[in-house]
């Protein structure tokens, strides 16, 4: 019964570590779009008549980001949830919404993570999404028009992915890539406005003050790569955010068949999910990578190509399907019971 | 610089050694524990069926059989969990077994007469049995995972000299041939072959 088990597991520890690495390039880039323009004034000025103390300017920005990433801990799943006015499941009234509570403590105990929140979405359009920033505090929310749409296996396999996220950390990690993004883009505006004031009364003295020759050549040129790297900061984040968000889905959806045993359900589903065009209406762009199938309705993820691929929420939907039924069909023969159509 | 090079290797064993032994703790009790966890799931379906009987009794007089089949199954499952641990998986399996296949039995009836499936809250009671089923059988499953990786780090080198130390003992598995339509399944007490 052993499904897929040793490599998922390497798989899982591997998505770890890449996290680590993930952030800690962050943190190093942060540090370089902070610290850097400490160096530059610092090379640019010298030891005298420096306005600001060496290192204070990357400080502050450390704290700013900190406080950031702080708070985007603490609110950012409720916030999240708002904005897509869903409603928590407390008591379930239908049987829908019994049956939906049914099946994510059935996940839980396959997946081996606590209970999350449940809520609901009024959306006619299936899809689904995880978030929260601990395991034991996380937040499962899915639209009532996949709980119209999957019967009760597929609804099992999509909850399942989302319980991979949980799992993964994937949701730590995007909680954290969000802050990250909100904090350079607030920053980046503030030190406009800055350099634009600090340029109008401060440019001619900041002349008599250079050192001159090749040091100054040097402060230009650095200057220059750190004025671009503020304005295409946003832009790289938010490229590398993508690229981590495509690589989770794929594994998310094997973990989900990990939990299942049942790679084929997962297929069906996302089968159904993607069938239906219409965009899901409640679900903003910014909240578009932590779902299960692109929310917006672009047909970005149908394409493949290096362009298509970059800038795509979600890897190609035929792929993960084609993946998933590779899995289906692999755990078929080796229980020897290849359905009769195939 | 030789002393030096054979403490430090001995250093190194010595964090070995206490790192692998945590780690048999450690895997010890997550096998207990997804024990329990299977435990919890099969003291809900015992607590399930006496409201089942109930809500169908009535309508159901003229399949008395099936009923008691039911009853008595779960009576024999109760017995056999009261003494459930780790170490008595194969009865307590064994038990289980035939309950599930009183009840996927049950459930076929139930399925078969669509007017007893509108008596009262059938419906929800057949959703809230699945439901019982998938949780035993997940619950099932990471145990059988859970066991799987403390018997087969037991059974690897270097691994296997710290067992003695760490009192591991393989852990039997919950292995269940597609045993629903047989009475007595037949129970495989094998660990570790399969991976």
């Amino acid at each position: 019964m052993s499904f897929e088990e040793v490599n998922l597991f390497a798989q899982q520890a591997a998505n770890r570590r890449k996290s680590r690495w993930i952030v800690a390039a962050f943190i190093a880039f942060f540090a370089w779009l902070g610290f850097g323009g400490d160096l530059i004034i610092w090379l640019a000025r010298g030891e005298q008549g420096a306005f600001l103390p060496p290192g204070v300017l990357g400080i502050l920005m450390t704290v700013f980001a900190l406080g950031m990433v702080a708070y985007v801990r603490r609110t950012g799943a409720e916030k999240v949830l708002w904005s897509t006015g869903a409603r928590r499941l407390d008591e379930p009234q239908t049987e829908q919404e019994q049956r939906f509570r049914n099946v994510a403590e059935e996940m839980a105990i396959a997946a081996g993570v606590p209970m999350p929140t449940l809520w609901i979405i009024n959306d006619p359009d299936p899809n689904a999404f995880a978030t929260g920033n601990e395991p034991a505090k996380s937040h499962v929310a899915v639209t009532s028009g996949l709980l119209t749409a999957l019967d009760r296996d597929e609804l099992q396999a999509v909850i399942g992915h989302e319980y991979g996220h949980i799992k993964n950390l994937d949701t730590k990690l995007m909680t954290f890539l969000a802050a990250a993004v909100g904090a350079v883009v607030l920053m980046r505006d503030g030190m406009g406005r800055a350099i634009r004031y600090g340029f109008g009364h401060g440019g001619g003295r900041r002349r008599k003050g250079g050192s001159g020759g090749g040091g100054g050549q040097v402060v230009i040129i650095l200057l220059v790569i750190w004025l671009i790297s503020w304005i295409l900061a946003p832009l790289v984040i938010q490229a590398l955010s993508l690229w981590v968000s495509r690589k989770r889905e794929y594994l998310a959806d094997a973990m989900s068949a990990q939990f299942t045993r049942n790679p084929l359900s997962l297929a069906n589903a996302l089968e159904k999910i993607h069938g239906s065009h219409l965009p899901t209406a409640s679900i903003k762009a910014g909240v578009a990578h932590l779902c299960i199938d692109d929310p917006l309705g672009r047909k970005l993820d149908d394409r493949q190509g290096r362009w298509a691929d970059a800038w795509a929420t979600h890897p190609p939907m035929a792929m993960r399907i084609a993946r998933l039924k590779a899995m289906g069909y692999q755990a078929l023969k080796r229980e020897g019971r290849l359905p009769a159509e195939a | 610089m030789v002393t030096f090079i054979v403490l430090a290797a001995l250093a190194a064993a010595v964090f070995w050694f206490i790192g692998a032994y945590n780690k048999l703790i450690a895997l010890k009790n997550q096998t207990v524990n997804a024990w329990k966890q299977i435990d919890v799931q099969l003291k809900r379906r015992h607590d399930l069926i006496p409201n089942l009987i109930e809500t169908v009794k009535g309508a159901m007089n003229f399949e008395r059989e099936t009923l008691e089949a039911v009853v008595q199954a779960r009576n024999q499952a109760m017995k056999a969990t009261a003494a459930g641990d780790p170490q008595h998986v194969a009865g307590v399996a064994a038990a289980e077994s035939v309950l599930t296949g009183a009840l996927t039995r049950f459930m076929a009836v139930v399925e078969a007469y669509p007017d007893l499936k509108a008596t009262g809250n059938v419906g929800q009671l057949q959703e809230e049995l699945t439901s019982t089923e998938n949780k035993i059988s997940f619950a099932r499953q990471l145990y059988n995972d859970t066991a799987t990786e403390y018997n087969t780090k037991q059974e690897q080198f270097p691994w296997n000299l710290v067992v003695g130390w760490a009192k591991a003992q393989p852990a039997e598995l919950w292995e269940i041939t597609d045993g629903a339509e047989r009475a007595v399944p037949k129970v495989d007490l094998g660990f570790g072959g399969k991976k």
